[in-house]
């Protein structure tokens, strides 16, 4: 069988590994990896720092792998490669034979020979290890110095800030992102960077790093120019140099300044060595991103099989926050070419830097330069992309709207070949087929091209595509919630909202036909105890609720129903959980302990539900809600209470949630968890919504999910103090609430939103829909009318009649029937239960 | 089961009172070991309906906690368990033709809920 051994196990080394394995090429694979751990997203590795562990980063795992075929080898680095014999040799000795051979070796961060970077507080920034050292050094040290203004090195100096130290970031050049920025932007970048405190030098050579002997910080930095700076910590992020020492000992063609060359096959100057990724060099060139190297391995990989392909080079725009501030590059931001005509917006009122590259002629962008506002650049990196031809007026497509801007380039406007995902190299054209053969709402196109699913920054031109071929062929995505009602969740939400509406009867005899189903009636239900917050018994309501809502319990399988108390942060005393045990005896109850850190007693019939909430209301519980589509858990670890490694009290902010929206009725159920410090143990990230406590605060999490589809929650805000994050959560769930399709659980609603997880912070955090106050007005009015519906419930006797198993006799239902497995009661099987029907005939 | 309850003479059984039941829902009545699940619509003709309170398919007596109201005109309650539809009336099961549940005549007289066999 054929031999190939992969060198580096990166992010790009591992989508070769994946492409091969999806090929099903006849082939012993090797992955050989110097790191000690398999691959991990390095694009998202600043994550790290805001709670992301390796797990979370991780791409695949020895298990994965084992599953592939692969034999993967960690924490060994290649030494050498004999080309003759065809082996290569790691550092601990080992031999593996190869008949092909990819490097995907990387790259490593460039450190200036100064003297002095050997110093144990100098760092750099490239893998996992590089960060826990960062943040090792970061507990001692007050201020910290990001050498380096570039892409990385801003980054960094993020990373360094929300450290909580003071930072400066030292530039080499007169400029801040001189390779993707003019002047002008690299200038309005600096102003909005230093308004957030960070220090900018620029034109700075460091020439010697010194141990500051006497004074508080352990480093001096002495520049060219005469001057110095103080600190206490270091970070080298000047650039990346590739890794090709093994290739330079092997006499394999590189090029004068690095780099493994390559050709369109991605073949190396050996015709059974390949290179993929930051180490190879094509056309003289090093991409320093991931969807080229990914690319890359797609090509290389592909020589193996019938269809070749061939790498062409790739685009390298981008589009990214920096320090909150959006910055975006397209193409040629210099303006090098001969006649290259420019047009510059500045608005220094808002910090708003565009300008536009034209060609000589006027009819094509050559690149373009965004700071401080980048909702132009999808638009304008499809004109570059595809040969768009411009308007007359090119200016127009950066002027504001309100002074002439042309609107973005509609959907319709693009070519079949123009890419609107480049994370999975999906064009308009895959997007089409893909409707074509029948996947036409907007989650079936995801799942099916994968467009969307990487860094999401396509996802608002995605869906214009989406919605316009559907227009053009015709096709009306039908909306309707039910036969009852030509009308979304939200249209409902807005009619009920607006016209005041009070019941169901009112709103399907004004807006409705018919009279009403299992679909719109809970729906019409949960949105008015959303807006009004009745008691859900009343009598009006009582016929609209799913039998759970109507008997505030969880049927079960045979009828019978669960019981969930409220147990807030999972925080409960000896003495209740005594009374939980006394409970579950006297009425025969199943008992078992919920993820959410609840207890669960099942197997309760209707007729004694009433009996069993008077005793634990007696106690002190409340009803949990876990019936209703509403608030269940906020699960909290023990945090700086008890915990060693705490830092804010997490159990109390989690008890103070989870009374505040208890009871709280939305479109799917919520859930929420606490976690004292980033090691995240109360597993805030897989909820709807997450807090995890920082040395400054809190960082929100949203949108994450357990169950069938899992999705990590994404960092919404950080270092929040109490009231504010109250405030952000107060607008992000009612806002939810607004404008959520029916059971629709946040992650999905998320996904589906135009404009994502950008979009979603401009509403909650900058208010710019401007209905910031009524979001926390309507929450407050829903904690102000908060009731225990089970104490309301057995506080009157009219209501009580409903939980009574027959109208006309106390005999309990035969048919409800338990064994004991394990010594504590179960459903019978059917088979058992007629079985024992029969006996007892 | 309904074989049980059959006699040669039609009989009159009171079930129970009409404030027992509540309106737009549905509440279980026991007649022997047969359960029935009666369903309230003040606002049509007639206002009372009666069918098996056993689901067939989520096998377990809970029809008469499933929520009303209509598919195509027809009358039905969805079952709290997996959501099958039972037509109130003819005891259709209407995503599955093979499956049906029995009907009760039942009538609201002098605000009590009689059961004629
Ligand atoms: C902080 C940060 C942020 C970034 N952000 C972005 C972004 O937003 N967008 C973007 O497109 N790109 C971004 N990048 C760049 C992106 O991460 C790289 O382009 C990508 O990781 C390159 O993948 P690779 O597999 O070629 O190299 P790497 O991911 O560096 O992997 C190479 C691996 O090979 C190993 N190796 C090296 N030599 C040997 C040897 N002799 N034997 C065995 N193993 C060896 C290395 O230890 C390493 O694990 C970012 C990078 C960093 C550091
Ligand atoms: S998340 Fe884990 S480590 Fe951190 S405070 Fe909570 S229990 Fe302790």
């Amino acid at each position: 069988m054929l031999k190939i051994v992969v060198v580096g196990n990166g992010m790009v080394g591992h989508h070769y590994v994946e492409q091969l394995a999806a090929a099903d090429v006849e082939a012993h694979i090797t992955v050989i990896g110097g790191e000690d751990r398999p691959a991990y997203d390095r694009v998202h590795l600043s994550e790290f720092f805001s709670g992301r562990t390796p797990e979370d980063l991780a791409l695949t795992t020895q298990e994965h792998y084992r599953e592939l075929g692969v034999e993967a080898h960690f924490g060994d680095a290649v030494a050498s490669i004999d080309r003759d014999k065809k082996t290569v040799s790691t550092v601990n000795g080992k031999q593996f034979a190869y008949d092909k051979l990819v490097l995907a070796t990387g790259s490593y961060p460039f450190v200036p020979p100064v003297k002095g970077n050997d110093h144990e507080s100098c760092l750099v920034y490239r893998t996992i290890d590089d960060l826990d050292n960062i943040q090792a050094q970061a507990q001692g040290s007050k201020v910290g110095v990001v050498v380096g203004g570039g892409l990385l090195g801003l980054e960094c100096a993020n990373a360094v800030k929300n450290l909580g130290l003071e930072t400066h970031v030292v530039e080499f050049a007169p400029g801040l992102m001189g390779v993707q920025l003019d002047a002008g932007g690299s200038a309005m970048l600096r102003r909005k960077i230093e308004a957030l405190d960070v220090k900018v030098h620029t034109s700075k050579a460091t020439q010697v790093i010194e141990a500051n002997a006497d004074g508080d910080s352990r480093l001096i930095m002495r520049f060219a120019d005469g001057s110095s700076l103080t600190t206490d910590m270091i970070v080298f992020s000047a650039g990346i140099r590739p890794f090709d020492q093994l290739a330079r000992d092997c006499n394999l063609k590189v090029g004068e300044r690095g780099g493994i060359e390559v050709d369109q096959q991605c073949k190396t100057s050996d015709n059974n060595i390949f290179a993929i990724g930051e180490c190879a060099l094509f056309d003289g060139r090093i991409f320093g991103l991931v969807a080229p190297g990914y690319r890359m391995a797609e090509v290389a990989a592909s020589q193996l099989g019938h269809d070749s392909t061939t790498f062409q080079g790739a685009d390298m725009s981008t589009k990214l926050k920096l320090l909150g501030v959006d910055v975006g590059s397209i193409g040629d931001a210099h303006g090098s070419e001969a006649g290259a005509v420019a047009y510059t917006f500045s608005d220094e009122r808002i910090d708003v830097y565009k300008r536009l590259i034209v060609s000589a002629d006027g009819k094509n962008l050559l690149g373009a330069v965004l700071v401080g506002d980048c909702s132009d650049y999808d638009t304008l990196l499809q004109y570059f992309l595809n040969g768009i031809a411009l308007p007359t007026d090119p200016q127009t497509l950066i002027l504001p709207y309100n002074a002439g801007g042309a609107p973005a380039l509609g959907a319709a406007a693009l070519p079949a070949t123009a890419t609107i995902c480049s994370c999975h190299n999906v064009s308009k054209g895959d997007i089409v087929t893909a409707m074509d053969a029948g996947y036409c709402s907007l989650g079936e196109v995801k799942a099916e091209t994968a467009a969307s699913t990487g860094c999401g920054g396509c996802a608002a031109l995605l869906k214009s595509i989406v919605d316009d071929e559907l227009t053009s062929r015709g096709l009306e995505v039908n909306k309707a919630m039910c036969e009852h009602f030509n009308l979304t969740r939200q249209e409902m939400f807005h009619i009920i909202k607006v016209e005041s509406i009070k019941s169901f009867a009112e709103l399907i005899e004004k807006h409705g036909s018919g009279r009403g189903c299992e679909i719109c009636k809970p729906t019409a239900a949960s949105i008015l105890a959303s807006l009004w917050n009745d008691y859900v018994l009343e009598e009006k309501h009582v016929g609209l609720q799913d039998t759970n809502d109507t008997f505030l319990a969880n049927m079960q399988k045979n009828g019978t129903y669960s019981i969930v108390p409220r147990i807030a942060g999972g925080e409960i005393t000896p003495d209740k959980l005594i009374v939980l045990g006394q409970v579950a005896k006297k009425y025969k109850l199943y008992t078992k302990i919920t993820g959410g850190q609840r207890i669960d007693l099942f197997g309760a019939r209707v007729q004694h539900l009433p009996a069993i909430w008077q005793e634990l209301i007696e106690a002190g519980f409340e009803t949990g809600h876990a019936y209703g589509k509403a608030l269940r858990t906020v699960k909290s670890c023990v945090g700086s209470t008890w915990c060693r490694y705490g830092v804010q009290d997490s159990v109390a902010m989690a008890l103070y949630i989870e009374n505040r929206y208890k009871g709280l009725r939305s479109p799917h159920k919520l859930k929420s968890a606490v976690s004292g410090c980033t090691r995240e143990c109360a597993e805030a990230q897989s909820k709807d919504f997450g807090v995890i406590a920082t040395e400054n605060g809190w960082n929100l999490f949203v949108g994450g999910n357990g169950g069938m589809k899992p999705r990590h929650a994404d960092l919404f805000a950080t270092d929040l103090d109490d009231e504010t994050l109250i405030k952000y959560i107060d607008r992000f769930l009612m806002f939810y609430v607004r404008t959520a399709d029916r059971l629709q659980r946040t992650s999905v609603w998320m996904s589906n939103l135009e404009g994502g997880l950008e979009y979603l912070q401009q509403v909650i955090i900058e208010d710019s829909l401007g209905i910031g106050a009524e979001l926390e007005e309507q929450m407050n009015n829903i904690v102000d009318t908060y009731q225990c519906e089970w104490k309301t419930t057995i506080e009157d006797p009219e209501k009580l009649k409903r939980f009574r198993q027959f109208v006309n006799s106390k005999a309990e239902d035969r048919d409800i029937i338990f064994v004991e497995e394990r010594g504590q009661p179960r459903p019978a099987t059917e088979e058992e239960r007629i079985k024992i029907l029969a006996l007892s005939a | 089961m309904i074989t049980a309850l059959n006699t040669t003479e039609p009989k009159i059984i009171p079930l129970c009172g009409q404030s027992d039941l509540i309106p737009n829902s549905g509440i279980c009545a026991a007649v022997g070991d047969q359960q029935i699940a009666i369903f309230f619509l003040p606002d049509e003709t007639p206002q009372v309906y009666a069918i098996d309170n056993w689901d067939p398919v989520g096998k377990a007596n809970v029809l008469a906690r499933g929520i009303v109201g209509d598919v195509d005109g027809r009358l039905v309650v969805a079952s709290p368990l997996y959501k099958q539809h039972f037509d109130l009336i003819t005891g259709e099961c209407l995503e599955d033709h093979q499956v049906s549940v029995a009907t009760y005549s039942v009538t609201l007289l002098a605000n009590q809920v009689q059961l004629s066999l």
